[in-house]
């Protein structure tokens, strides 16, 4: 099973809810952090991590011995990232989105493929978890193939937590498309009621069962709570406020291990959890 | 003409509570939202919208099962597995690459204009706004933060108003990079915690290695004073511009209940007056 955790909005607590479901679950449960822009589980698992593996993808080089500088590579390309210019060929491998379609055009097979670095994968063990993150080289603009090199290590049959990025664009679908259940973190104010609708816009899209965490759940309104009636979405845990869990959080110390009372009620929302994908699963049988 | 843009790397840390509250003290200003993933500050600054148009960016393929005769080459070639089969293109998955388009024997792909989003000129209690929405699971976000930086500077060019206070998304990423190039400084809304110091790092490199000055200020700095203490000594080892730092106070969310600035919620307020007291060190640095 593959329960990817989302919001929206950020800083609403998907890495708390993220690495304290991995740790309450323990037993090999793997994470995987898909926020490859500013990944944080690290921080709170602290594992020691593995040497860190380049990722890469492919972008042309032309051989202009070869290159008749014909310009139909110049012409496929819808992102312009290789253009003709008389007696030269200049590749943008930054503008680059690796279709493939100027090697697959090109009449004198003048282009091959070389790997442009988007980034590092790490991985560890800590707490029982096996943990895997994409760290983005700053500078680099496509994270959705590093995150997709993310979840390729999902260890299939097992258990997989994914932490997704905010939003509601291309990286934030790269972490949660092809999930059994997107666990929604949001917080009861006008920010955050805002950012989940788009966010429960794109589960929708994919056609994912998704249900909802509230942070901070005493501080704000109830609109979210409302937002939540009306659609039909389960409320599956309230964190309240407290100032313990802030203060723990600030110091990347887990919420189970600094407040154990907790890892039960993680147990449960994984169980909750459960209950839905195997219903929905039967369902669609 | 000044650009200021407001980043943080993590979410959550406050910029759009302080890049409203900076609406309520700056004059002469233009407001621009390029978070165009997740728009927050529209509601607070609740804008009548002047003038809307449609974000057209992209092209997503289509393929007509009248002139499709399965042959599979689409399939074969597309790198993105965007083409399921029975030969119908997913178009969350669909790159917009066009390479299908271009190898059907048959020219069975359509290959129309994607219309990814909305953007808006407005107008608020503070003054012009140009903000943006970006539909749900679309790409060019970094596309549509360019065009509302850029039009958003065209408004302040000809209402001859010398500032824009533009609202940035979270991360390092192409959003943020389209949000960040050519300005004339970026303010760094951290909090005191090991993920904000981390992604603070990360988003300081991000602004160096584009060229552009980043200036740092500390949000809900009391929530662990130590870790503010060490994020203000790395800021000034860095030789960084340090803004100062604005205590934990509920008065941010109350005030985005209901719709306010903290300036006109809670004027009096010791988070307030920090938020000013940067304010007024931020207008003498840019």
């Amino acid at each position: 099973m593959i329960i990817s955790i989302a919001s929206g909005k950020g800083g609403t607590g998907k890495t708390t809810v993220a690495t304290n479901l991995a740790v309450a679950l323990g037993n090999g449960v793997q994470l995987l952090d898909c926020d490859v822009e500013e990944p944080n589980a690290h921080l709170f698992l602290r594992p020691t991590l593995s040497p860190a593996e380049i990722v890469t993808m492919p972008v042309p080089v032309v051989d202009e011995d070869k290159c008749t500088f014909c310009g139909q590579c110049g012409e496929i390309c819808v992102f312009k990232a290789i253009v003709v210019l008389g007696e030269t060929v200049l590749p943008f491998h930054e503008l680059c989105h690796s279709c493939g379609g100027c090697m697959a055009v090109c009449p004198v097979d003048a282009i091959t493929e070389v790997g442009r670095e988007l980034g590092v994968i790490e991985s560890g063990h800590s707490n029982g978890v096996e943990f895997v993150h994409g760290r983005l080289r700053i500078g680099e603009a496509m994270s959705p193939p590093l995150i997709k090199a993310v979840r390729a290590r999902t260890r299939p049959g097992g258990l997989t937590i994914i932490d997704a990025p905010p939003g509601t664009s291309c990286p934030v679908i790269a972490a949660m498309k092809a999930t059994d259940f997107v666990l929604l973190v949001t917080e009861p104010t006008p920010f955050g009621l805002h950012d989940l609708k788009l966010a429960v816009g794109a589960v929708r899209a994919l056609g994912l069962p998704c249900g909802l965490v509230i942070n901070r759940a005493d501080m704000g309104d109830d609109r979210v709570r409302a937002y939540a009636r009306e659609e039909g979405l389960p409320i599956l845990m309230e964190i309240p406020f407290d100032r313990r869990i802030a203060e723990a959080y600030s110091r990347g110390e887990l919420v189970v291990t600094a407040l154990p009372e907790w890892k039960p009620k993680f147990v449960q929302l994984f169980e909750a959890i459960a209950a839905i994908v195997n219903h929905t699963g039967a369902k669609s049988v | 003409m000044k650009e200021l843009i407001i980043i943080s790397g993590k979410g959550g840390t406050g910029k759009t509570s302080l890049l409203a509250a900076f609406a309520a003290l700056a004059e002469d200003k233009v407001l621009c939202d390029a978070d165009v993933d997740a728009a927050d500050l529209h509601l607070i600054m609740n804008p009548e919208v002047q003038e809307r148009h449609d974000f057209i960016s992209g092209r997503t393929a289509v393929i007509d099962p009248q002139r499709c005769t399965a042959c599979g080459i689409c399939r074969e070639m597309c790198r993105f597995d965007a083409i399921d089969e029975n030969f119908r293109v997913n178009p969350i998955d669909c790159e917009g690459c066009g390479v299908c388009v271009h190898f059907c024997p048959e020219k069975a792909i359509d290959f129309p204009l994607n219309t990814c989003g909305e953007w808006y000129l407005s107008e608020t209690r503070f003054g012009p706004m140009v903000h943006a929405q970006l539909h749900i699971a679309e790409e060019n976000s970094g596309k549509l933060v360019s065009l509302v930086r850029r039009e958003a500077r065209q408004l302040a060019e000809k209402r001859g108003l010398g500032l824009l206070l533009t609202d940035g998304p979270p991360g390092v990423g192409c959003p943020v990079i389209a949000s960040i190039g050519g300005a004339s400084a970026v303010l760094i809304v951290t909090e005191p915690t090991v993920s904000g110091r981390h992604d603070m790092q990360r988003v300081i490199q991000l602004a160096e290695h584009l060229k552009v000055r980043p200036m740092l200020c500390i949000n809900k700095a009391d929530r662990n004073p130590a870790v503010s203490r060490e994020i203000e000594a790395f800021a000034r080892s860095k030789g960084m511009a340090f803004l100062g730092t604005v205590p934990f106070d509920p008065v941010f969310t109350y005030a985005m209940v209901n719709g306010q600035t903290v300036v006109e919620y809670a004027p009096d307020a010791a988070a307030t007056r920090a938020v000013r007291d940067i304010w007024q060190t931020l207008k003498v640095q840019i």
